[in-house]
């Protein structure tokens, strides 16, 4: 058993869903991500939780210019893994209600996507890793330009340009360091190995640090974001904002800091208060945003720059916190885009003001609601405070152009209050108040609605309360690339 | 040897076969001929060790050679497949058609094999003079003429600069053999004469033009226009990528060690290529003249190889060249196909072409995601040599140069792809003969085929 299924299954179900028919297409794409996911769990089932690699796989493919399909799964792949495994059937599921145009190519997308981001997720080798960066670009942007809203295509052609634009000096990046490497090859632990001096080792940050921050997205980069956030069908915005964007925080954590810790400890502090900024920011924007899916959309860009932040602040905290939010802000952005989804869907607008009352006519969908809120502006017992609870103690531990983590983590802080605001007002908005004549049409949610709203509550409230199995999963080898990244601080000549 | 013996009878052949009006029999004798001369290609392969000029030094058949000839003669076979009742339309002519085509293949062959100097005159001639005639082969239309006159004034005062360029080179070094000047290189490090020098510059010139590198291009979009549009997928692949290999065989085997003199002009060189032709492309309604100035752009990032002059430049010339080559043929036969059923070469002729031929808008996809570098088809692969040779020679600001239109290639390529899917448009279902699927879907199927497993062919010439 090697990380190669993994990868490849998506690959053929891809294909073969392209053979279904087109009402037949959504059973079909849920049975194979069915029955990724039953991989994933059996992978999950013989995994060790300690720093080793696992699963791994390494044979030549372009052997003579040093490029091999080398991936396997370490701790803090297999979080990624189970992320991207547990939440395509769920997107799946929440499309069942659809009737997409030419079904069978949007779902054989979908399962395509799926495997780009597993060879993301478990690559070991700088080509591979790429391949698979842009592999997962090129379905989701058809997805969100074929089945998308208006302005569809000028929205997803900038969106693309974005992502390809940072991605490709990212390229270029990572045939510095093959060039660099003594072996000639791109071979993850031999780029770990390079001691390159402060200034490469700067360029090198900057050249990573511009395709993650657009991928995530970080402030400034994330212009692109709302729009096609908004004008894309809601699946593409669950993979999106659920799965794709964690390629981005994933790729720092592997591919960033561990890369060029010295150019990370001289630019570090900059990404942290890029990423403080884009907290507030957003939160601030989403406060004034009427249209729900764009308030969601803003929302996911505060929550991203915490993990980031966490992420940069560089400590077992603040990693750890990253990896199980990760997985809570896929599971509540997912859930937060069905809700809108359904509220488009019956009633064909998304305007905050337009709408009230909805919760005397549908209790179910208002219980659901109000969980996925809840896991959003993470109050305790539920999955987004474990997260953000160890985010900002992260944070707390570090100084920051010597202003003290206090400081940081009380900015960084108020995206739960922010984010308790404009969630609770959007909730009031919605849901309480009277009704009104567009919301009066309103049905209660049922069969794969509720099914799916169902596992997401359930998730939210499991993780919220015994974190502890995932947090596991990772803990080993956040620590050790921790550590071995620290080291190198310590050798770090300046 | 006898690929090039071949390729030389085969058009003779054809003429008498059009002599005794046996149209029927061309198209099938000509692909069998290049079939047999693709056989004796690949049987000369791996033979490098055992490989000596012959003819008095005037050839040298080597893995370069057959390798790129290889591809030439695949490349040109597809190109005579989709063919098939293209010229009837055009021209009352057709077995001078399939010959001339035949006579520059065998200028290109003598091109990537030659050995000598004179060799390379006498081959990019051959090919040339060929080509003229093709570009006006439309002899009723304006464009066409005009697209020949053109070609042949600009081809005639680049070959003037090339052949003194030779002479210079003669002069000074008093040899034609590429090995005789490379050991006047070698043997005289410090004390190498100007007129060298000038010879080299002057051939630059002269090779730039034949190539279509800025500022030397200003023939290729009207030409490009002009000439039918089979022609001119043959010239903007066939021609241009044996027109590297040419370059390319020259300043391996001979310029290597005064790099320093040279290179500083190709890069500028290079850069004004790949701004102009991706920039101007931007500004295009026509697919054709688009796909004209990506060509220039192309010519660009092939230039690289040369620039970067090292071990791997022969493969990342031939990587990049094929998978051009095999992309463009796409590009031309879709818009032949779109063309016949809208009269237009505009872009907007492809709207909606997703919802009724979605084959066809499939593999034009590929096509464009493979010409614009997108990983998993053979143009990303190409890019990649190209980027990894620039790097390990510390171009950077090539490299930032090259990126940077790698991004703005994203607009126009897709454009194409945007007004298959996504713009809708009233039209009846394009109607493609199984020849054109079976050669378009070859080509994608070779594009994506490379682009996911590069190791069946990137190995081949180092």
């Amino acid at each position: 058993m090697t990380v190669s299924i993994l990868i490849f299954l998506p690959v053929i179900a891809a294909v073969l869903t392209l053979l279904f028919k087109n009402e037949m297409a959504k059973h079909a794409a849920m049975f194979f991500a069915v029955a990724e996911l039953a991989t994933a769990l059996y992978f999950l089932s013989g995994f060790v939780a300690d720093a080793s690699l696992q699963y791994s796989l390494d044979v030549p493919w372009v052997p003579q210019f040093g490029i091999y399909f080398k991936a396997g799964i370490d701790g803090i792949s297999m979080i990624m893994v189970l992320l991207t495994t547990v939440l395509v059937p769920l997107i799946i599921l929440t499309t069942y209600e659809h009737e997409y145009k030419n079904a069978r190519a949007f779902y054989a997308l979908i399962l395509f996507m799926q495997a780009g981001m597993l060879t993301v997720f478990t690559a070991l080798d700088g080509f591979l890793f790429y391949v698979g960066w842009e592999a997962a670009l090129i379905p989701i942007y058809f997805i969100c330009a074929l089945w998308g809203g208006e302005n569809r295509i000028r929205v997803n052609i900038k969106f693309f340009i974005y992502t390809f634009a940072g991605s490709i000096f990212m390229l270029i990046g990572i045939i510095y360091l093959y060039l660099q490497t003594p072996t000639k090859d791109y071979d993850l632990s031999h780029f770990y190995n390079l001691t390159l001096d402060a200034s490469h080792q700067g360029w090198v940050f900057g050249a990573f640090f511009l395709a993650f921050a657009i991928k995530m997205p970080i402030f400034p980069f994330h212009t692109w974001q709302p729009d096609t956030y908004t004008t894309a069908p809601s699946a593409g915005t669950m993979m999106l904002s659920g799965i794709m964007l964690k390629m981005g925080i994933y790729g720092v954590l592997r591919w960033l800091i561990p890369n060029a810790p010295i150019g990370f400890l001289a630019w570090g502090n900059w990404a942290i208060v890029l990423s403080v900024i884009g907290i507030v920011y957003a939160s601030i924007i989403a406060f004034k945003q009427t249209d729900g899916k764009r308030l969601v959309a803003y929302s996911s860009i505060a929550h991203v720059g915490l993990i980031a932040a966490g992420i940069f602040a560089w400590n077992i905290y603040g990693v750890q916190g990253a990896m199980i939010q990760m997985i809570s802000h896929g599971i509540n952005v997912v859930g937060m885009f069905f809700i809108w989804d359904i509220i488009s869907r019956r009633l064909n607008t998304r305007d905050i003001s337009q709408l009230g009352g909805i919760a005397k006519i549908a209790p179910k969908f208002a219980i659901t609601f109000l969980i996925v809120v809840l896991g959003t502006v993470a109050l305790p017992l539920t999955n987004g405070f474990v997260g953000e609870f160890l985010l900002l103690r992260g944070v707390l531990g570090i100084n920051i152009f010597n202003m003290s983590g206090i400081a940081t983590s009380a900015i960084a802080g108020t995206t739960i209050i922010l984010g308790a605001v404009y969630m609770l007002r959007m909730y009031k908005n919605v849901m309480q108040g009277e009704l009104n004549e567009t919301t009066s049409v309103f049905t209660d949610i049922k069969g794969s609605e509720r099914l799916a709203l169902g596992i997401i509550c359930a998730l939210i409230i499991v993780i919220g309360v015994y974190p502890q199995p995932l947090l596991h999963i990772s803990e080993a080898s956040v620590t050790n690339l921790i550590e071995t990244v620290s080291h190198k601080f310590v050798n770090a000549k300046f | 040897m006898t690929t090039l013996i071949i390729i030389s009878v085969l058009p003779i052949v054809l003429l008498y076969l059009g002599l005794y009006k046996a149209q029927k029999a061309l198209l099938p004798v000509t692909i069998i001929g290049m079939l047999v001369a693709l056989g004796a290609a690949v049987c000369a392969w791996n033979k490098d060790d055992v490989a000596q000029p012959i003819y008095h030094g005037m050839m040298l058949f080597n893995n370069y050679s057959v390798a790129f000839s290889v591809v030439s003669i695949i490349s040109t076979i597809l190109i005579l497949m989709l063919s098939k009742g293209y010229f009837e339309k055009i021209s009352n002519h057709i077995a001078e058609y399939y010959a001339i085509v035949l006579f520059s293949l065998a200028g290109i062959v003598v091109m990537v094999s030659y050995h000598n100097l004179t060799m390379l005159f006498v081959g990019i001639e051959i090919m040339s003079v060929s080509l003229y005639i093709l570009a006006g082969i439309r002899k009723n239309d304006f464009a066409s003429n005009e697209s020949a006159l053109k070609y042949f004034l600009m081809g005639a005062f680049s070959t003037g600069f090339l052949l003194f360029g030779i002479a210079l080179i003669y002069g000074s070094s008093g040899s034609f053999d590429l090995d005789g000047i490379r050991d006047y290189v070698l043997t005289h490090p410090r004390n190498i004469d100007p007129i060298f020098y000038t010879g080299v510059l002057l051939i630059i010139v002269g090779l730039c033009f034949k190539v279509g590198a800025a500022p030397f291009h200003f023939w290729t979009p009207d030409v490009y226009e002009g000439a039918p549009s089979l022609i001119t997928a043959y010239m903007s692949t066939v021609v241009k990528a044996a027109g590297f290999a040419a370059f390319l065989r020259l300043f391996l085997s001979c310029f290597g060690s005064i790099a320093a003199f040279w290179s500083p002009v190709l890069m500028v060189i290079t850069i004004i290529t790949l701004f102009i032709g991706n920039i101007t492309a931007l500004y295009q309604q026509s697919f054709k003249r688009m796909l004209a100035f990506s060509s220039i752009s192309h010519a660009g990032y092939l230039l690289f190889a040369i620039v970067a002059l090292g071990a791997a430049s022969a493969s990342s010339i031939f990587m990049y060249a094929t998978a051009y080559s095999i992309a463009s043929i796409i590009a031309f036969g879709a818009l032949v196909l779109v063309r016949q059923q809208t009269g237009t070469d505009d872009v907007d002729g492809f709207n909606g072409l997703a919802a009724k031929n979605p084959f066809l808008a499939f593999v034009l996809t590929v096509s464009m995601l493979s010409l614009a570098g997108i990983p998993l088809t053979a143009g990303f692969i190409g890019k990649f040599f190209m980027f990894s040779g620039a790097l390990l020679q510390y171009k950077y600001i090539m490299v930032i140069v090259a990126v940077v239109n790698a991004i703005i290639s994203i607009f126009y390529y897709f454009r194409v792809i945007i007004a298959m899917y996504f713009r809708s448009a009233e039209r009846a279902e394009v109607q493609i003969p199984g020849y054109y699927k079976f050669v378009l879907g070859f080509a994608a199927v070779v594009t994506i085929a490379i682009g996911v497993y590069p190791s069946l062919i990137s190995g081949l010439l180092i």
